[in-house]
């Protein structure tokens, strides 16, 4: 039996019965698309095209395309990537660790983070492909026998354990996504008809929902969600080591990987935040998302943008106490070098801003939590700038020093994965059920307005 | 478990009297075939009679099989089959070999456990279901009866279903 306090707010509102769920959730599936999805799937298109075209120039002339130079061997790409990955984080997050830590208010949010989880993924994937330079022969990072002797690949590198990290951490997302989506997929079978009713039925996987298939399955949720938990602290940890297992001063930094994890929460949950709060009122779900989840969300955005700006601090206070000349130099040449500006966003954007979440009233509300968390956003992207452009473009020769201008190749295929992560997203928010309908069932007696 | 193909369908409108029912039902002697609920209700599976899930354990026994396949691959390639000789350094050494090796365990548990689970649970894209009510995936609590499964006759579970807090009883029966 779920006992819950009745100080807490209710995560229901609106006096929602069992079959308001599933007639809120499924009739955004059933209608058609409105004219606002048809214009923002149309625009997502177009720059999905568009970058389509810079990514395709990429891979067939090759990364000189890019704005890089002999100096500044990664800019763009893996500030993308790690961007990407970090945003990601949040699905994982909200669906493992909120219901390891039984938090009901996860119930509203999860399948839409863990939707973006796995789009993010993809997106940056596809800057791991394109900086290898020639993706025909990405199949040589897996250690397949070859006919070089067979030589393996390096199993000491990070970039390998990277590999692993990303592609485990992928398909485990999407399992996990799938499982939850299968009971669901059942409901909306049941209610169609025709082809939909043998498209939903076979995504479906004959679920009928008996006794003994739901103890299965939770079962597996929470064996899926403590194998997650750890999985998803590794990738970010891992990503970090990319950086932090070289000898590059500013990026060999111990602190690096809780720092990556506690940024990568921070910008997924504000990115979660930006979608969840227009999807809302797109879908009149606010009695399903309401403005506790929003707080919810905006104190995990405070707690983990405060660790980030401890780091911050941390690093810049190492790069004094070590007495190493080289370490100093950098983090000085990062906040008062050319790039200053670059540095000064980042500060601003994730330390001083998201302080103002200490407000109730900033917390609660939706225009100030939508502009916050597209600064969070803009400033976690200027965040891995700062660690990779800075820390390369004045290197140990004062002859080599250079400065980094991207091209409109570098622009092109970043905009590609923003329409490749819109049209997706846009596709799952038209033809996948949104909220996860059987879990916000199973909260509605204990956390909604009337329970018993 | 599939016996006969005509069942009493029981429906119920709320989780904790399908709780109860379950309860009452069995007491009165009565075989139960089934529940089926729009979503998990805590309870029920210690009621109908189910042991916890031992998908857990083939969940261990996948994510030991990805320990003990990426520890012996990293170990045959690097420390076997191509060393490398890298500063002098160990040819196996093993603090960098966790990472991947933690990766494979969770990539395979995940995997194993849940193909295990639509396995045992039937759970594919082809075929049709058995749905005894379609509003048992949407609001309604459902109780499935096998008639050819109990001694008494349906007029006597109909009146032990609605007693037991059923707002409608129906007939089924699959082709």
């Amino acid at each position: 039996m779920h006992v819950t306090s009745s100080v807490r707010p209710p995560l229901v509102t609106g006096g929602k019965k069992y079959e308001d769920v599933t007639q809120d959730i499924c009739k955004q599936v059933e209608g058609a698309p409105s004219t606002a999805w048809k214009i923002a799937f149309t625009f997502s298109l177009v720059i999905l095209f568009y970058g389509g075209y810079c990514l395709w120039t990429t891979w067939y002339e090759g990364i000189g395309m890019w704005g890089l130079n002999k100096t500044i061997g990664w800019s763009w790409d893996i500030t993308n990537f790690v961007w990407w990955v970090g945003i990601g984080h949040a699905g994982t997050l909200i669906s493992a660790i909120l219901l390891l830590f039984r938090q009901k208010w996860r119930t509203s949010i999860n399948r839409a983070a863990e939707a973006m989880t796995i789009f993010a993924v993809l997106c940056a994937a596809t800057f791991i492909i394109a900086h290898m330079g020639r993706p025909w022969l990405g199949y040589w990072v897996l250690p397949l026998p070859n006919a070089f002797g067979s030589l393996w690949v390096n199993f000491n590198s990070a970039l390998m354990w990277d590999v692993f990290a990303i592609s485990t951490y992928f398909t485990v997302s999407l399992v996990f996504w799938y499982v939850g989506l299968i009971p669901d997929f059942a409901t909306i079978r049941e209610r169609a008809t025709g082809i939909r009713r043998k498209i939903y039925g076979a995504l479906s996987f004959n679920w009928d929902g008996s006794a003994k298939t739901w103890s299965r399955y939770e079962a597996v949720s929470l064996v899926l969600a403590g194998v997650s938990t750890p999985l998803v602290l590794s990738v970010h940890t891992i990503v970090s080591m990319d950086f932090a297992t070289s000898i590059i001063p500013g990026w060999h930094t111990t602190i690096f990987p809780p720092y990556f994890v506690a940024g990568a929460i921070f910008s997924g949950f504000a990115m979660v935040l930006t979608l969840m709060l227009v999807t809302r009122v797109l879908y009149n779900l606010e009695d399903y998302i309401t403005i506790e989840h929003i707080e919810s969300m905006n104190k995990v955005i405070l707690t983990t943008g405060s660790i980030v700006g401890v780091a911050y601090l941390t690093e810049f206070f190492i790069a004094w106490y070590s007495g190493v000349y080289y370490e100093a130099f950098a983090f000085q040449n990062r906040a008062f070098g050319p790039y200053w500006w670059a540095y000064a966003s980042m500060m601003t954007c994730n330390v001083i801003t998201p302080q103002l979440f200490w407000f109730r009233k900033v917390r609660r509300s939706l225009m100030w939590t939508f502009i916050l968390s597209i600064i969070v956003n803009i400033g976690m992207w200027f965040e891995r700038f700062v660690i990779i452009c800075t820390s390369l473009h004045r290197d140990f020769l004062p002859s080599s020093w250079a400065m980094f201008s991207p091209t409109m190749y570098d622009v092109g295929d970043y905009l590609f994965t923003f329409g490749f992560f819109f049209t997706c997203f846009l596709l799952f928010a038209k033809y996948f059920p949104v909220i996860n309908m059987a879990e916000v069932k199973a909260i509605i007696k204990s956390s909604s307005e009337h329970k018993k | 478990m599939e016996k006969g193909n005509n069942f009493l369908v029981g429906i119920y409108d709320d989780e904790d009297v399908l709780l109860e029912a379950v309860g009452k039902v069995k007491k009165s002697g009565v075989k139960i075939h089934e529940c089926y609920t729009p979503f998990p209700v805590h309870g029920l599976d210690d009621a109908m009679g189910y042991h916890y899930s031992n998908l857990p354990i083939a969940g261990f026994l996948f994510g030991m099989t990805g320990t003990i396949c990426a520890l012996t691959m990293m170990i045959g390639m690097m420390g076997f089959d191509w060393p490398m000789d890298i500063g002098g350094r160990p040819y196996i050494p093993l603090p960098d070999f966790i990472p991947i090796t933690f990766e494979l365990t969770v990539l395979l548990c995940a995997l194993g456990m849940t193909g295990t689970f639509f396995v045992v649970s039937d759970l594919k894209p082809w075929g049709t279901p058995r749905m005894f009510d379609p509003r048992s995936v949407d609001h309604k609590f459902v109780m499935a009866i096998d008639l050819a499964a109990n001694k008494q006759d349906a007029a006597s579970i109909t009146s032990i279903l609605k007693n037991s807090g059923a707002t409608e009883v129906n007939k089924k029966s699959f082709e």
